[in-house]
């Protein structure tokens, strides 16, 4: 039963892992877009493609952290304690991003925009990160039972080399999840120059990915020695599988191949977390707190599991159902009367026409809110 | 840093941050509803204007939900990060709820991102039915979520063992606690009315200002009419939650009441404090709280004497609070006969203009009752996290900055608030402004032409039909 809840709090993390990994990418992407001319294109579609989708994505961090404190609440209390910093920013982090977000939807200014973006953007990439480190204080046994913060070694708990590898693979894998996603989108989008932007960026950053994976091997062995081994011995098959993916999406993606490379891609991360969890059993906190001593109340675990259940037959059709509508483009903003989502800005508007040859007036209106004629 | 101070923060951060998202609540609840009344009336009436408002209100709903989405995730790591010694050793009896609350939470974001982007995209049928789930969701979400906190005040559905760590759970028990049903009765008619009264001060805004067209109309009359009826509701369940306070939490009432030790013939009493253990200030009325409490004058009521002072609660805080409360449901209850008198009689908005300034200022009243009440019971709930069991200062976590966390806290929170009153602000006032041409990007307009704002006739041009503007009731040109 115990270690059912564990695959439960494991299929959470994942989906997470997954579904808002992809969301996070995706701002490092509208990060790295350029200025606001030159990454205009990129920007909408990335837009389009995470509007409908993000808050259910995120949902998955509230279903882990949930199941952590009903299934295992000594092991919650005890993440929590001794990572009261990390987590602390990334939850601000997650505040920022998702208000910042929805609000850069809205605002029609320029430099509203360009801040509201800029803060999105930004705490797209240092989320990720702060929950990978989080991450790799975890499995490199930083986190003990009993220890709380304050005590002596907190801080160095989530900025060992442990730690900074794994937030800088959050951020790596995210973005590569991302890009490959955002060829499909712009695929979609029936858009060729975007789909090979994206495809370029697939690319460097799955190559990013496994070089820093590969580095991190050595940084393991050095910081976190146990988990490395149990991680090549436990988790050796999942290991091979998730490399074998990010190869062969990177290969398909090179090859200027689209099918599949989704698949491989969420294959890659999903056996990379597959590892993790094979590596850390039978530990919730290694080498410290068992999963079956972290465990709530049986009858507790029980329901653990039958409401699991019912969100599986409930919120799984449902969230493949929107991702088919999504998919489809039957949720698409800017469709025949546009009114709620578009306004232009109340003042200056410059004409510049740049596609003919001869100069054209440069004219500017400006722009009031019209009067009712009677 | 010494414990005191480190609980004081930690308080002051959750409260904070519960504080800012109740308030988002009750949108999340009732937006959807309001906005299903309007599609489904704009359907069945071929009404234009009950169509856009309902699409005006499911995009204001997606901006509140979406903060109060980032809001929640928040709540759910403090839960652990500021008190792990409440998580640690009561997570598994009153996760469960919490657990629901996630599943009704998906399903929320699903359905609403279907509802919100699938306008003009899906027929107008099935995409009202797919908008349907979204009130039931909204409560199924409230009701987990009363469900924990009405367990931390009356803690069922487990045994202690000798270590005093909770055995033999049982999850029915857990959320059937005796204490949920006046609690979630009590916050979903609160619910009701914060959204109504809100929504429909902005309507009241508009009509005072001269908008007297349907759509402005109608904004008012749908939330205000559902405000309206959930008021005299209001009044039976918040009399019915305190009876149920006396029985249950009697120290709870006696800081309500005020009342240092325990009596007969208690007066009620209104505004005033408590001064080293005496009531001092504001007006007594005599034998009134005895006569409230049992229908008789010499009805005993247990006072703060009752335990140690170690157990008490702050009164004055508690009491205030209340106080607000029920002088701003008083006050509302006032608005809303006045309003269902003069619909009765001649089936329209009572005709004053000082009904609608009383409408525009019943919405900052009833956000200030909802946190008041919120007040009264968490603050009446103190020195206790789970009631009787667990101490808060015995919950609070023991890393160090907490204030420096909440003074982060406090100035992110500012930002986000402010900047969704403004992008609200914001999409109303476009709504009035015809648009010429959507701009596509999130930046800049897409290629190099940049549009010119085209000074054509309303009628001749597509996203100008029909569209009422600036609200007057006819087109613009």
């Amino acid at each position: 039963m115990t270690t059912i809840a564990a695959v439960i709090l494991w299929f959470g993390v994942t989906c997470y892992a997954v579904f808002g990994g992809a969301d996070y990418g995706v701002g490092f992407w509208d990060l790295t877009a350029g200025g606001a001319r030159s990454g205009a294109r990129p920007r909408a579609l990335i837009d389009q493609a995470m509007s409908p989708v993000w808050e259910a994505n995120n949902v998955w961090l509230i279903f882990a952290l949930v199941v952590l404190w009903t299934a295992f609440p000594r092991g919650y209390a005890a993440v929590m304690s001794a990572l009261f910093v990390p987590l602390s920013l990334a939850a601000a982090g997650i505040v920022l991003r998702g208000a910042a977000f929805v609000f850069r939807k809205t605002v029609q200014e320029l430099a509203g925009r360009r801040l509201l973006g800029a803060l999105f953007a930004l705490s797209s990439v240092v989320t990720p990160f702060f929950l990978g480190a989080a991450l790799g204080a975890v499995v490199s046994g930083r986190v003990r039972v009993g220890r709380a913060g304050g005590d002596p070694g907190w801080v160095s708990a989530w900025t060992s080399p442990t730690s900074l590898l794994l937030g800088a693979l959050a951020v790596l894998c995210a973005a590569f999840l991302a890009a490959v996603f955002l060829v499909f989108d712009a695929r979609r989008a029936g858009d060729e120059a975007l789909e090979r932007y994206f495809r370029r960026r697939a690319i460097a950053s799955a190559a990013a990915t496994g070089l820093v994976a590969i580095v991190g091997l050595s940084v393991l062995r050095g910081d976190a020695p146990l988990f490395l081994q149990r991680l090549l011995y436990q988790g050796r098959p999942f290991i091979f599988f998730s490399a074998a993916c990010g190869v062969g999406a990177l290969t398909l993606m090179a090859s200027g191949i689209t099918r599949a490379t989704r698949a491989l891609a969420a294959g890659a991360v999903v056996f990379l977390l597959a590892g993790w969890g094979a590596a850390q059993y039978p530990y919730l906190l290694p080498s410290s707190l068992t999963i079956a001593a972290a465990a709530g109340a049986p009858a507790t675990l029980r329901w653990v599991l039958v409401v699991s259940l019912v969100a599986a037959v409930t919120a799984v059709p449902a969230l493949a159902f929107l991702f088919i509508l999504d998919q489809r483009g039957r949720l698409e903003e800017g469709a025949p009367v546009a009114i709620p989502q578009a306004a232009p800005p109340r003042y200056a508007v410059i004409v510049e026409d740049r596609s003919h040859r001869r100069p054209t007036a440069i004219r500017a209106h400006w722009w009031r809110r019209p009067r009712p004629q009677s | 840093m010494d414990g005191l101070s480190n609980l004081l923060a930690a308080r002051s951060q959750m409260a904070f941050t519960l504080g800012f998202h109740i308030l988002l609540v009750p949108f999340g609840v009732c937006l959807p509803l309001f906005a299903l009344i309007a599609n489904g009336y704009g359907l069945r009436h071929g009404d234009e204007a009950a169509l856009r408002l309902a699409r005006r209100w499911s995009h204001a709903m997606g901006v509140t939900f979406a903060v109060g989405a980032v809001t929640g995730t928040v709540l759910s790591f403090e839960m652990g990060l500021l008190w792990p010694g409440l998580m640690g050793r009561f997570g598994d009896v009153f996760g469960l709820p919490f657990m629901i609350e996630g599943i009704a939470f998906f399903l929320e974001a699903i359905f609403i991102a279907i509802y919100i982007f699938g306008w003009d995209r899906l027929s107008p049928r099935t995409h009202f039915r797919l908008g349907l789930p979204l009130p039931l969701l909204g409560f199924v979400g409230a009701f987990s979520i009363i469900a924990a906190n009405s367990w931390m005040n009356t803690p069922r559905g487990f045994s202690l063992d000798a270590a005093g760590n909770p055995t033999n759970v049982r999850p029915f028990k857990v959320i059937f606690n005796p204490a949920l049903r006046h609690e979630l009765v009590h916050f979903l008619l609160a619910a009701l009315l914060c959204a109504g009264f809100v929504v429909a001060s902005i309507y009241a805004v508009g009509l005072l200002k001269g908008r007297r067209d349907r759509l402005h109309r109608l904004g008012f009359i749908i939330p205000f009419t559902v405000a309206a009826f959930a008021m005299p509701m209001q009044i039976v369940a918040g009399d019915r939650a305190v009876r149920e306070v006396v029985k249950l939490q009697p120290v709870k009432f006696a800081a309500i009441e005020l009342l240092a030790e325990t009596a007969t013939h208690v007066p009620e009493r209104l505004g005033g404090r408590m001064t080293a253990g005496v009531a001092t200030g504001g007006i007594a009325v005599p034998d009134m709280a005895s006569m409230l409490t049992g229908f008789r004058r010499d009805t005993k009521i247990v006072g703060l004497d009752a335990v140690p002072p170690r157990d008490r609660p702050p009164a004055t805080i508690v009491h205030l609070a209340f106080d607000v409360m029920v002088g701003a449901a008083t006050a509302l209850s006032l608005l809303a006969a006045w309003y269902l008198f003069a619909w009765w009689r001649r089936r329209d908005l009572p005709r004053s203009r000082w009904f609608l300034r009383a409408a525009v200022a019943a919405a900052p009243l009833s956000m200030v009752a909802m946190e008041a009440g919120w007040i009264t019971t968490e603050v009446g709930r103190q020195p206790w996290v789970v009631y009787g069991l667990l101490r808060t200062s015995d919950a609070v976590t023991r890393a160090p900055g907490i204030w420096g966390s909440f003074a982060a806290v406090v100035a992110l929170y500012a930002a986000v608030g402010t900047g969704l009153v403004v992008v609200l602000h914001a999409m109303a006032r476009r709504w009035r402004t015809p648009v010429p041409e959507p701009l596509p990007g999130p930046y800049a307009p897409r290629g190099p032409l940049v549009v010119v704002v085209p000074r054509v006739p309303a009628s001749t041009h597509p996203t100008h039909a029909a569209f009422d503007g600036d609200g007057d009731g006819r087109t613009t040109a």
